[in-house]
């Protein structure tokens, strides 16, 4: 929308209709603008901030039976989001006062069990309504109009004098010629971010030292235990069956990586048993032990269907066979889980022979050289 | 200039005085009236960035209701809270101020599944909102920064849900949680150390749980309000974009004022959007973290899956086959590194830069504030469509032993419908897309050339059966139409063109005159000119005719 005013800017584009904030205050007087009426000077604002109201719908006629009818739908669309939020309170805050106690129990639990769906109910048929009765008010009462806003590009004005205040400003310092000051300036941006960022350095840790990634609890002599801490022997399991168990050290049951599966064959997969080269004797008779860590992502390898001899990782879907030490046969698994050599101690009980022979769990870059 | 009460027009009502002292402190009468004088256009589909913008808000809000009772330590605890069946067990106390907060925090319950089902709403409608951007080619100059900034923000919603689900510490959470180590492990050369800088050491550690907290509470929301800031000062800045129609052009905007009418909708949609995540938050349960447990490395539960927005990553690395590859020196790079880094990298990498390919591909650098419908667009809707093929097949292979449980289908044959469709599909999609769009866009011309299909059926003198066509406006002497196609939604039903009248309001009676309408209709004009809506409707829209049916575009043997 053009402005009367023909400062340079306006006529390229600027959004800005002139110098004075707010309107032209020269070319309309307070006497002129105080005789004109609400939709005029509503027009009027409009225009200077260039949009042009093209066509409006009045609303409803007041009065009619249209009105009447869109006034009555809103009306009990809010007075309904009212009441619904009402209700929200007497079910938050009555619970344990005048109603029921809303607490999980295990008996009784009809109220505490209606607690959350009817805070959820009244609070979102609350908002909901809420919001339908203001779409509907706009909708059904306010008048529609078209209005119409002038996009501006960008003002070659502005352009060249904003890029003749900084090439002046930067002419001014010199910077151009003083090569000393732009270097060391780029040496100290150089030094201050570095050692700003420097901190951080914290959080590094090397992950080779102490090879914690290569190594578990498992060591010669520790005692397999179940996750309740007792000891097992070789009687103790059916064959075909699979027991997880864990290192007899403080905590070993939480070792994110020396979970282990016990694991007695049935004796056709014995005679079907073809463990990896060098690892023949890492079983004890009808028993082997296999790490219970994905060598994939890490997901506990949980499923065992005795009948193929597959274990099966339920993240990712790898799947290993025991009787080909555990071998992955399918899905996206590259690794055999690798065997703890097992044997039973003085009184019985099965210990670690030492140690996996390889890093247990997900591979990573130099895993093969730890 | 001070106001005083001897100035023509000063306000008399205790409100506009206190508006005009306002004013005269802040001087913000200007910017006030070019805000509420500030015009959107009117789509739905304009509506879908509000959404997420409005999730956002609410997940803002009930997460930092969360906070007041949330305790992200993984010191090991015995419950001793109202949950029967977990007291007395062994867990972090995240775990333990999770639980409380669902069963000893009156609504707590219900604030956090209300955070959640903010969040997954959240992340669906960014999506949804960067599928309308793509389709419409909303992204184009002078818009490729907001489209970059959208895209950094979805990656950030990601990171934010990715930190947020895990810290409640549950079984669940903790097996996401382990993948997450491993896939940083993946990585190849820096994979230990970086493992190391974030869990500081081995897994799982004590750290883990407390980074992940200031990340999900602090960090990612910090920069996702500034880019949310940024996002819409260029939004505002550049004004909306618009669909083609009448009057609408590159420079102007056609709609409504933001005050009241377009303040009124947003306010609804909001309260709306307000609404559905309260009802859902109280409804439908989400994460029962009651039901997992508590975290151990050696139990698994079937069919874990993470939060929807993760699953196509989840998808890529059950389909990826079992390639590591190893390298000379013993080293390896791991088979997970390209299901979950790269194919992550890839994606968002090509999403973010698609603008900049296009351009370099169409070679189109001019400004555009127009929207294209997409059947106009037909390449960019063809690989628009495949890319969601791809993500969405992705997706469904995430799922695939739990399709395998309830069809009982082969497992290992589901993960090989994976890998066999994630190939196949996309390149159908394509062609089949872009047939489609040809389809569409032909028929856009037909109506335009030969008019509206009326269904009437006209004998001809000769005997010949013609059906009448009602041409959308002026023809030339072979009774095709002359309009040029604008971009813009072609009507196809006689009704659309005013062929019937509107229904007369009421339910029970009616409540307007039935002549006033009829008076209102003529005045008005839709779509066609006022003068149109008189003419018979079985004439081709030429007087001269005198009502004889035009040939729908056939030669005609006799004059005109």
């Amino acid at each position: 929308m053009s402005t009367r005013d023909s400062h340079p800017g306006s006529t390229g584009g600027a959004d800005t209709p002139g110098p004075l904030h707010g309107g032209p205050d020269e070319d309309y007087t307070p006497e002129q603008l105080a005789a004109m009426s609400r939709e005029e000077l509503d027009i009027l604002g409009a225009r200077y901030d260039g949009v042009e109201i093209l066509h409006v719908d009045p609303g409803p006629e007041p009065g009619s039976r249209l009105e009447k009818r869109a006034v009555r739908q809103v009306g009990w669309t809010f007075a309904a989001a009212g009441l619904s939020a009402f209700l929200f309170l007497v079910v938050y805050a009555g619970s344990g006062w005048f109603l029921p106690e809303w607490n999980w129990a295990r008996e009784g639990t009809t109220w505490s069990a209606m607690f959350n769906p009817l805070l959820g109910l009244f609070m979102g048929l609350s908002l909901t309504l809420a919001g339908v009765g203001l779409v509907l008010y706009t909708k059904k009462l306010l008048p529609h109009e078209t209005a119409v806003q002038d996009k501006h590009d960008g003002s070659h004005f502005d352009r060249v004098t904003t890029g003749a205040t900084l090439v002046g400003g930067l002419h001014n310092s010199g910077l151009a010629r003083r090569k000393l000051i732009t270097r060391s300036l780029g040496f100290m941006g150089a030094g201050v971010g570095l050692m700003l960022i420097a901190p951080l350095g914290g959080l590094i840790k090397n992950p080779n030292t102490g090879n914690p990634l290569g190594r578990t609890n498992w060591a010669e002599g520790v005692r397999l235990v179940r996750d309740d801490g007792s000891p097992i022997r070789p009687g103790d399991q059916e064959p075909g069956s699979l027991e997880t168990v864990f290192p007899a050290v403080a905590g070993g049951n939480l070792q994110p990586d020396a979970a282990t599966m016990l694991i007695r064959l049935r004796p056709e997969q014995l005679a079907a048993d073809r463990p990896k080269p060098g690892q023949e004797d890492y079983g004890y008779g009808d028993y082997v032990a296999y790490s219970k860590i994905c060598t994939h992502a890490g997901c506990p390898v949980s499923l065992y269907e005795q009948e193929t001899s597959r274990i099966l990782c339920p993240c990712h879907q790898s799947q290993f066979d025991v009787t080909q030490g555990a071998k992955p046969v399918f899905g996206p698994a590259t690794r055999s889980l690798p065997q703890l050599p097992i044997t039973v101690d003085d009184e019985g009980y099965f210990v670690a022979r030492s140690d996996y022979p390889e890093a247990t769990g997900p591979t990573y870059w130099n895993r093969e050289r730890i | 200039m001070a106001a005083t009460a001897t100035t023509p027009g000063a306000p008399t009502s205790r409100l506009g005085k206190a508006a005009t002292e306002f004013d005269d402190r802040l001087i913000v009468a200007g910017p006030v009236r070019r805000t509420l004088n500030k015009v959107f256009p009117d789509h739905w589909s304009f509506l879908l960035g509000e959404i997420a913008l409005y999730a956002f808000l609410i997940a803002l809000l009930s997460g930092t209701y969360l906070t007041f009772f949330f305790d992200a330590s993984m010191v090991e605890v015995e419950y001793e809270g109202e949950y029967d069946p977990l007291r007395g067990t062994e867990m972090s106390a995240a775990y333990a101020s999770a639980l409380d907060l669902s069963f000893d925090v009156r609504g707590g319950l219900f604030m956090r599944q209300m955070h959640h089902w903010a969040a997954l709403l959240f992340v669906a409608a960014i999506v949804v909102h960067l599928v309308r951007i793509f389709f419409t080619g909303a992204f184009r100059r002078p818009r490729e920064s907001n489209w970059l900034i959208g895209v950094v923000m979805l990656v950030l919603s990601l990171l934010m849900g990715v930190t947020g689900y895990t810290l409640p510490d549950d079984l669940l959470s903790g097996t996401g949680l382990r993948i997450i180590s491993a896939i940083l492990l993946s990585i190849p050369v820096i994979g230990t150390w970086a493992h190391f800088a974030v869990f500081n050491g081995d897994f799982v550690g004590t750290e883990i749980i407390g980074r992940f907290y200031i990340a999900h509470v602090l960090i990612f929301p910090a920069i996702l309000l500034a880019l949310i800031a940024v996002h819409l000062l260029i939004l505002v800045k550049q004004k909306h974009t618009q669909f083609p129609g009448p009057g609408r052009t590159e420079h102007n905007v056609v709609g409504n004022r933001l005050f009241p009418t377009f303040a009124g909708k947003a306010t609804g949609l909001l309260l709306v959007v307000f609404g559905v995540i309260a009802g859902l938050a109280g409804l439908v349960q989400i994460n029962p973290i009651w039901l997992w447990g508590p975290y151990n490395p050696a139990q698994v539960s079937a069919a874990s899956q993470p939060d929807w927005y993760i699953g196509f990553l989840d998808g890529s690395t059950r389909i990826f086959p079992a390639w590591d590859i190893n390298l000379p020196g013993d080293y390896t790079i791991p088979a997970l590194f390209w299901p979950t880094v790269v194919v992550a990298g890839a994606m968002f990498t090509v999403l973010a830069l698609y603008p900049m390919i296009e351009r370099k591909l169409t070679g189109d650098t001019a400004s555009h504030h127009l929207l294209q419908r997409p059947r106009d667009v037909p390449v960019r809707t063809s690989l628009g469509m495949m890319a969601l093929t791809f993500y969405f097949w992705l997706m469904v292979a995430g799922g695939n032993d739990v399709i395998a449980d309830k069809f009982d289908i082969s497992l290992n044959a589901m993960t090989w419908v994976g890998r066999i469709g994630v190939i196949v599909l996309p390149p159908i999609v394509y062609v089949i897309t872009y047939r489609i769009c040809l389809g569409l866009q032909q028929h856009d011309r037909e109506v335009l050339e030969h008019g509206i299909e009326t269904g009437i059926i006209r004998r001809l003198p000769s005997g010949e059966f013609i059906e009448v066509h009602q041409p959308l406006g002026p023809v030339d002497e072979h009774g095709h139409g002359q309009l040029a196609y604008g971009g813009a939604p072609v009507p196809k039903k006689m009704n659309q063109v005013g062929g019937a009248r509107r229904a007369i309001r009421g339910f029970f009676t009616p409540i307007e005159q039935p002549s006033a309408v009829e008076l209102e209709q003529q005045g008005e004009g839709r779509g066609l000119s006022a003068a149109e809506g008189s003419r018979e409707l079985t004439s081709s829209g030429r007087p001269s005719d005198g009502g004889r049916p035009s040939d729908g575009g056939r030669p005609q043997d006799t004059r005109d």
